[in-house]
């Protein structure tokens, strides 16, 4: 056993971080909430040279993939830097088409992998009506029963309590594939979105930690800095708990879908549950130590704040996952 | 990175499973909190180190296997899924011994292990003073030089196991007093004493459940030879935080506690819940994930360990974690209970998942012992978040 990152995905998460951390992602996603998203798909493209959708896709469609370690690895630094647009959508597509294996997947394997095609995805069983950026996407599949359609356009953005997820039913469309193995597929498909978006609650979470505790040391009130305060300190120290033991789910859940055990469906929803409540506290308790200038949104950190509650119940909302664990 | 077992481990997980299904006791042994069950879990210590099986981790030269931590993982999940008896020798298996292997001589080793690990000796502890809890270095019995030794005077108090152990080990103040100067973490020496020797008056007190589970201890020119000092006098601090580290960290409270009581946590909740409960179901689940979570935490620091890495402040996340998760898992059994779960475990009715009563309030002590829960997070914020002290 060795139940660790090794060198080589410690590496990846490392240049992936300081490549988004010179990329002013808070400026991409400001800009993708109102609706440019040039430079949220430069950004896209830089993602994708730096190998993040090709971990979805396996290597007979140009990809490296499947391999979810290393994409709960890159999610959790997409997380961490608030990167916009339908990432998770985009890799959980990847999933499906892989499992299709059809026409389809052909077209649209190497064209995610590339990072040419930015991909949504709506399963409205899997709890939303709502396909994520659709305006932005190349393509929104929809999965309803046992049918997937490619939808021909989607309906008025609907706004949401984070404004760089612009939201939209998806309509009309063709059928592109048909029968038990799109059930199959895109049960497979969900689990991947479900472990995507828990990496990226997770880093959500850990970016919420961060930008606060650097924050606490420097405001001063009372004479000092606001972080000696004991009261302060174990809100952080319970944020830090719950983010750490968070992560280890992450990592086993990854394992389990890595070897396709029958045991991953639970595995992901204990991962989802946790790293989205984590980050959901980290968020709560961000806003409170940053006080009032928490409270506007001129300070980036509106943009990590407000993406946490959406991540939480995206692809599986706490209590859906909680049942999940049980009935296994 | 995998979380997979070699075969020479699952062999071993094997061979302990056979032997534990073997020697468990069929009936619950007496509380070893009472006189009777702590004879009876003494008998336990001697009947597991009969086959080596008391302190699996440390070398085979004093009765142990030279287990490695994930050995003693897989030895402690399959401990508490036979169900296996609480462990009267943990205070001197988890703190002291964890100081001898450290700071102490091959001669202390030598002498003080193996009956540790037969339950010859049971060890009790001597940390806090009235006037000194979460503030340890305050604490001011005193160790004084006399010839070939070191006269101890003062009071000790909350000392787990101290009603029916045999010795006890603590901290003196043996240097000047400093407890009033910005130092009061010099000049303190590690100790050991029979708790039968002349000057020592144990006075047991009863613990929240009613039971002497810890005592009060007077010393009055207690006398404890120089072989009795473990480190350097004077150096106790350093010496007692490395036992405090190992206390904090995976030793104490091993996953295998917490998921065995989740696993029968969700066999209560399967045999009684009215499925439309949906707020316990969920309470259920993340008692499950929880114990889940610690012990894929435990995977992960054991293999930081076997890497070259090491656990500091980070056993002070462990601390918080666990003690919470206990008691979330036993209120969450009392509520799947119901009415049941208010009784006593030895109340005839009491229901025969047994145990929840006893173990809930035991589990409210969580997070007092062991380094109080608020002293774990200033030291996360302090020394993980590097966040700056303050006044407290």
């Amino acid at each position: 056993m060795r139940f660790l990152l090794d060198e080589e995905q410690r590496e990846f998460a490392r240049s992936l971080d300081s490549m988004l951390t010179a990329s002013d992602t808070p400026a991409a996603a400001r800009a993708w909430a109102a609706g440019e998203s040039a430079p949220g798909r430069a950004l896209w493209s830089r993602l994708a040279e730096a190998g993040v959708f090709a971990l979805a896709v396996p290597e007979r469609h140009d990809g490296l993939g499947p391999l979810p370690v290393e994409l709960a690895v890159a999610f959790t630094e997409l997380g961490r830097h608030a990167v916009p647009g339908p990432l998770v959508e985009t890799v959980a597509a990847a999933a499906l088409l892989d499992r299709l294996d059809d026409a389809a997947a052909t077209a649209w394997l190497p064209q995610i992998a590339s990072g040419k095609a930015v991909v949504s995805l709506c399963v409205p069983a899997a709890g939303s009506p709502y396909a994520l950026d659709p305006d932005a996407a190349d393509a929104v599949l929809v999965v309803e029963g046992d049918t997937v359609r490619r939808a021909e356009t989607a309906g008025p953005v609907q706004p949401s309590a984070d404004p760089a997820r612009r939201l939209a039913r998806p309509l009309g469309g063709a059928v592109l594939a048909q029968g038990p193995a799109v059930t199959a597929a895109t049960a497979h498909a969900t689990e991947v979105a479900a472990l995507a978006t828990a990496a990226q609650s997770l880093g959500l979470g850990r970016a919420l930690l961060d930008r606060t505790v650097r924050y606490v040391k420097q405001r001063t009130q009372f004479g000092v800095a606001i972080g000696s305060f004991q009261a302060v300190k174990h809100r952080l120290a319970d944020t830090l708990l719950a983010l750490e033991f968070a992560e280890p789910l992450l990592h086993s859940a990854a394992l389990a879908l890595a070897e396709g055990a029958g045991h991953s469906a639970a595995e992901v929803a204990a991962a989802k549950v946790t790293a989205g409540e984590a980050a959901h506290a980290a968020a709560r308790t961000a806003l409170q130590l940053h006080g009032a200038v928490g409270y506007t949104e001129e300070l980036d950190l509106a943009l990590w704040i407000r993406k946490a509650r959406p991540l939480r119940d995206a692809w599986g909302t706490p209590a859906a996952c909680r049942a999940r664990v049980l009935a296994s | 990175m995998d979380l997979d077992f070699t075969a020479a481990e699952d062999a071993f997980r094997a061979e302990a499973r056979a032997w534990l299904t073997a020697h468990v006791p069929d009936v619950p042994l007496p509380s070893l909190e009472t006189e009777e069950g702590f004879a009876a879990h003494r008998e336990w210590e001697r009947t597991l180190s009969a086959d080596r099986w008391s302190v699996v981790s440390w070398p085979e030269e004093y009765g142990g296997r030279g287990a490695s931590i994930l050995r003693w993982l897989i030895f402690e999940e399959e401990y508490y899924a036979a169900g296996a008896p609480g462990r009267v020798s943990q205070n001197g298996i988890n703190l002291l011994a964890p100081t001898l292997f450290e700071h102490g001589t091959d001669e202390q080793r030598a002498r003080i292990l193996p009956s540790m690990a037969s339950g010859e000796v049971i060890w009790a502890q001597a940390w806090s003073e009235p006037e000194s809890g979460s503030d340890l270095a305050s604490l001011r019995s005193t160790a004084e030089r006399t010839d070939g030794g070191w006269l101890l005077h003062g009071q000790k108090t909350w000392s787990s196991r101290a009603a029916f152990a045999d010795r006890a080990f603590g901290l003196f103040r043996s240097g000047r007093d400093d407890t009033n100067t910005a130092k009061p973490h010099q000049g303190l020496t590690y100790l050991m004493f029979p708790l039968d020797a002349d000057g020592v008056t144990v006075r047991p007190i009863g613990r929240l459940d009613g039971k002497p589970a810890f005592a009060e201890l007077f010393l009055d020119d207690v006398f404890v030879p120089d072989e009795d000092v473990i480190g350097a006098p004077g150096q106790g601090w350093r010496v007692a935080m490395s036992t405090a580290g190992n206390e904090r960290g995976l030793t104490l409270r091993s996953p295998g506690r917490f998921t065995a009581a989740a696993e029968r946590l969700t066999a209560l909740w399967r045999e009684t819940a009215d499925p439309s409960d949906t707020a316990l179901r969920d309470r259920v689940a993340d008692a499950v994930i929880a114990a889940r979570a610690y012990r894929l935490s435990a995977y992960a620091g054991a293999s930081r360990l076997a890497a070259g890495g090491s656990i500091g402040a980070e056993s002070s996340l462990n601390k918080v974690f666990w003690s919470e998760l206990d008691i979330a898992l036993h209120e969450t059994a009392l509520d799947l209970l119901g009415p049941y779960g208010e009784l006593a475990d030895a109340a005839e009715d009491a229901p025969a998942h047994g145990g929840w009563a006893e173990g809930h309030t035991f589990s409210l002590a969580g997070p007092i012992y062991a380094g109080t829960n608020e002293i774990q997070r200033d030291i996360i914020a302090e020394r993980l978040l590097g966040l700056p002290k303050g006044r407290r």
